[in-house]
Order: C-alpha cells, then structure tokens, then sequence
C-alpha cells in the first residue's frame, strides 16, 4: 500500500513535469482492496487488474520498473513503448494487460481458467477488478453468466469508488447495492467497507479460498471512495462533499493508524518503511529515465506474428 | 466420394482436433446440436470435453478465446451467423487483433463466421464482414472460395499464431462440391488464377468467384476472354498476382458482396490505380452490394448482390472503354 502510494506520487509528479506522454490514473483510496487481492493470490494464479490496482500488481509481483518504464514510454518495458500506464501486462506471467473497454477482462480470465482446467492445472484462481462503472457493461455480465455456467473460479472484485469518472452511482444502476448481482447470476459474494484493510484481507482471502475450492465465482463489492480524481488531469471537483464525509477515509491512514494502536509498528518505524519506498522508487525512475526512447526506423511495425503473412504492401 | 463445402469445414476441424489436443471449439449451439449449420456435428460426440456450447454472448466468448489462446491453447470460435459478431467486435478487434503488438504474445485463435447472404435471410443474417475486420491490423482475413480452400485454409488457419477471421459462405455450404479433400495446398496469402483470360481481369473473392466464372463463361460466347483471380485472403491481400493479371489484360473489375463504401474492393482499385497506372487501358472499376442494409424477399436480394448477371453487364461497360 505505502510503496504504491509513494510511487503513484512520483508518477503524478512527473506527469505535473511534463514527462509523461499519456494519463496517470491512481489508486489513491481504493489500495486496500486492491493490495488484499494481490497478497491473496499465489504465483501460477491469473490477475487481470483496473486502472486503480497499482498496489494489487505490486503485491502479486509486478516488477515497479515495469509500471516506471511503461508510464515513461521506455522501450526496454512490457509493452516496448507501444502501449502506456495502466494497460501494461506480462500475460505469460498470468498478468493480463487490461483493455480500455471496461468487463472486457472478465471473459479472458474465464479463457485463462478454463484452459488450465482443461489441461487438467487445478488449484487455479483468477481475479478480475472493475469500479461501479464497469457493471454496467454488458461485458460484465456476460463475463460474469459465462463464468456462472462454466463454475470457473473467478474472483470478481468491485470497488464501489462512487464515482464513474464524473458519474455517481444514482446515475450509474439503480439496485440496492452491487452485492445483488451476485445473486443475478448465481454466485456467492459478499459486501465490506474497502477503507478498512483487516475487512478487505478477510473478504478477499476468503473468495480466494471459495474459488480455489471448486466453489464457482465470487464476488466481492467494496464500499470506498476514489481519493483523487478520475486522472491526474481531472481535479475531481463533482466529488459530493456528503459522500467524502461517509466514505471518504484514507486506506492508508486508517491502515497506519491501526500498526500504531496494536502496538505492532511504530512511527519511526513507519517513517524508515516511507523512506525506503521513496529511495527505491527514485532509483527506479533515474535508471528508466536513462534508458532511451524508441527508434521509428528501427521499430518492428507489423501486426501480426506470422511473418509469412506480413502484408508487404504498407504504403501505397 | 463428393463433399461439400460444409463438410470440409467439419472434417478440418475434426481433423485439427484429432491431430492437436490445444484445438477446441466454443460456440452457441455447436455441442450435441452440432450448430446452427451442423458445422460441428458429431465432434462433441468425438472429442468429449473439448467441443462446448456457450451462452449466448458473442462478446464473452471471444474474450474467453483469447484468454485460452494466452494460455497456448488454439480456440476456434463459431459465430453463429457473421452478424452476431459485431457484438464481439471489441474483443475481436481491441482484444484479440492487439495482444501480439502490445505484449509480444501471439493470439492464435480462429473465428468462423458463416457470411453473405442466402435468399430470405435479411438484413441480420446476411452481412459480409470481410472488409471491416480486413481493416484493422492484427488479423488475418480468410475467405475461402472452394470446397478444397475451405479445408485447407481452415487448417492453416488454426495453425498459425496469429486472429484469423475465418469467412465461410453459406451459399456455398451445401451446393458447391468436390471430390475429395486436398492433399497438398496454396499457401493463405497468395491468390489463384480461375481462369485464364487475354482482355480483361476480374478479381473476386468467396461466392463471388462463382458469379465471376459464370460471368466470363457468358462473355465468352461474344468472344471476350476474361481473367478470374480469386483472392482467397482478403488480409493480407496478394497484390502481385493482381497486377501481373491486369498486366496481361489491361482491364481490371473487382468484384465484392460486402457495401461499395471502401472496402476490399475499394483496396484492389486503389493499388492497382496507385501502382499499375500505366498497365491499364481503362479506368479500374469495382462492383458491390448496393448501399443499403441487405433485404428479405429473394428478388430484392437478387437485385442487392453482385451476381453473374450484373458481373457480365459491369465487364461489357469496361469492355468498351
């Protein structure tokens, strides 16, 4: 949580600097969800975060310097300066590069699932993150009926950050609570506050635990506010100060707070854990901003694999 | 022995499940039902486990393909009819056409779409999708015009690494025949000649090569000899043999039943305009489907699509240019 907090500072000071070519989006608000799913899943499991999910992906295992050298275009990152900040991946590693279509993940996590079982892998789970946006999508439900029919064990977590870019939830569905889907497409969920990370560890690890199971899907709908805006361009000034009030509070704070009160941090030693989070990130951002643009002329520009089927005819 | 169209496509699939337990297929109805075409009949029945029926949701089974195919696994996906896919058209073309570009990671999987229009079929199951997906870069375009294409275009299709939109003509499903499946094929990406002519080319693609032939055997009666070149992918398009055609004749009329606005058609006449000027001694002129959606009654749809008729009356205009 501190280090995605920390780098995701770092990263919208750069795109402040004007040294970053596209969006930053953060995940200030919603890491304890977030960081609860990574800490759950296991190395073989298959995680196909949102664009909020920076501390889940460093807590399942992605490299920082692969979230420094894609947000800084270096060609020596996962996506080779073809793609940009939250759309990176390493599918291979069973991190999925997320598209922009919100729900388009769920269906390819249920592929991933489905072809272990098929290759006879169990013990597999896969998770997927959406905010309340995505549901409304008919991606959702199809990825998640798919998943429903096909009892695959997906983890499908929602964070309830209130606001669909501007949009509030009042505009967004008009159910009692996104918990009610679950009960759409036949799945067990559950419902918790996402600002306290004891509830989130709990619920996530539980889901985790169902689905690995062999119990079918899970869902788990977390209750939270985005703490920023949509992106670092976007000030988020529609936030509605009524629903700062009832959901507003910090993840970290709150987290920080609770190693304090149990006695099992203490400030100094929070400080130190800051301090190295900071060190570390810096680092990483000099190196990355040593390595170098990509080269048009030197770039490989075909689309597809085959190189028998290249189209040799690219400019008339 | 005679076999049609069709069951080339069922005996490739067959054969790439026998031949490579990564095959599957995932589609609406395919499973004990076969399919809507019976394109997968028996196959569930042959190979249990690996021939599955899905919810109706084109976009989620698309996605679910792709995430199999991530896993080294090689999808094929039937669209039950080709216009039921524009409700996978972003898994299709942001999901599936983008992974490799992006990730280095190749996407092997196959989607099979029964296209163009049969007589009272209408406007929801009768479209010719070729040019839109043809249009974005990351797949590969197929559209097999004869029953030995059909088979061995499909294996190949599977066999590759890379999004394959695979177009199958329902026109040609029970009608067009051949003796026995190939043995030995052209490679995908290369056109064949159908016909060898002296004053004029028609290039043609799917059932509209059958049209094309028909054309030019009508034309022959009044002494013109015309090319036919089936293009047999649309993506990537053989440009070569195109203009080594045109070269001969000098004439070129391109032939598509997808809308005339862009499109293959409109790809060939360029290249051919942009490349081939001085090869020709008239104008390069297409024919397609009129601009409108496809209509029901069978004497407006005849009137819709290109057909030998209108392929013969459009290369007499060229003709006499």
């Amino acid at each position: 949580m501190l280090l995605s907090r920390v780098l995701e500072e770092k990263l919208a000071s750069l795109y402040r600097a004007g040294k970053i070519h596209g969006g930053v989006f953060v995940g200030r608000g919603q890491e304890a969800f977030s960081v609860a799913a990574g800490l759950h899943l296991r190395k073989g499991d298959v995680f196909a975060p949102s664009i909020r999910d920076m501390a889940g992906r460093l807590a399942f295992g992605e490299p920082v310097i692969d979230a420094v050298r894609t947000y800084l275009g270096s060609p020596l990152g996962p996506m080779r300066s073809r793609d940009g900040n939250v759309h990176r991946g390493r599918p291979q590693d069973g991190l999925l590069p997320m598209i922009s279509h919100l729900g388009s993940m769920i269906s390819v996590v249920n592929g991933v699932l489905f072809a272990r079982r098929l290759r006879g892998i169990t013990d597999v789970v896969g998770a997927t993150c959406l905010g309340d946006g995505g549901t409304s999508t008919g991606a959702f439900h199809e990825g998640l009926n798919q998943a429903a029919v096909e009892k695959l064990p997906l983890v499908m977590l929602i964070a309830n950050n209130r606001y669909a870019y501007s949009t509030p939830n009042d505009r967004q569905f008009a159910c009692r609570s996104l918990l009610d889907k679950a009960v759409g497409y036949g799945i067990e969920g559950v419902e918790i506050d996402g600002t306290d990370l004891i509830a989130c560890l709990q619920a996530v690890g539980g889901a985790v635990a169902r689905a690995r199971e062999g119990r079918g899907p899970q869902l788990v709908v977390a209750n939270l506010l985005r703490l920023c805006g949509h992106g670092e361009h976007d000030d988020g000034s529609y936030i509605d100060s009524r629903v700062k009030a009832q959901h507003g509070r910090d993840c970290l704070k709150t987290s920080e707070d609770m190693l304090l009160q149990e006695g099992w941090m203490t400030a100094a030693g929070l400080e130190e854990l800051r301090n190295e989070a900071v060190q570390q990130v810096e680092t990483i951002v000099a190196t990355v901003q040593r390595e170098g643009a990509p080269d048009p002329f030197q770039h490989d520009w075909n689309a597809i694999s085959s190189a028998h089927l290249h189209e040799l005819h690219t400019e008339a | 022995m005679s076999i049609t169209y069709l069951e080339a496509i069922r005996e490739a699939q067959a054969r790439a499940l026998a031949d490579d337990p990564r095959v599957f297929i995932y589609g609406e109805d395919v499973g004990k039902f076969g399919g809507a075409f019976k394109a997968t009949k028996n196959l569930q029945e042959q190979f249990p486990g690996r021939v599955i029926d899905a919810p109706i949701s084109e976009d989620a089974i698309t996605g679910f393909a792709v995430g199999a195919a991530i896993e080294g696994l090689r999808p094929i996906v039937e669209m039950q009819f080709a216009d039921f896919s524009t409700v996978a058209f972003n898994q299709i073309v942001n999901q599936a056409a983008t992974l490799y570009w992006r990730t280095n990671v190749p996407c092997p999987l196959v989607v099979r779409l029964p296209f163009g229009g049969t007589s009272g079929s209408g406007p929801f199951h009768s479209q010719s999708l070729e040019t839109i997906y043809a249009h974005y870069p990351g797949l590969v375009v197929m559209t097999p015009a004869t029953v030995e294409d059909a088979y061995s275009m499909l294996l190949e299709a599977v066999a590759i690494d890379d999004p394959v939109i695979f177009c199958e003509h329902k026109l040609l499903y029970y009608h067009l025949k051949a003796d026995k499946l190939p043995t030995e094929a052209m490679p995908v990406g290369k056109a064949r000649l159908a016909r060898e002519g002296r004053d004029m080319t028609i290039v043609a693609y799917s059932a509209m090569v059958h049209e094309a032939l028909a054309a030019a055997d009508e034309l022959a009666t009044e002494g013109w000899l015309i090319e036919v070149v089936d293009l047999r992918s649309v993506k990537p398009l053989d440009t070569d043999t195109v203009m080594a055609s045109v070269a001969r004749t000098g004439r070129l009329l391109c032939v598509g039943e997808s809308w005339p606005w862009g499109g293959v058609t409109a790809e060939v006449v360029a290249r051919v305009a942009a490349e081939g000027w001085g090869l020709l001694d008239a104008p390069p002129q297409r024919l397609n489907a009129k601009d409108t959606p496809v209509p029901y009654h069978p004497n407006l749809w005849a009137a819709h699509r290109p057909t030998a008729r209108s392929v013969a009356q459009a290369a007499r205009r060229l003709l006499c240019m």
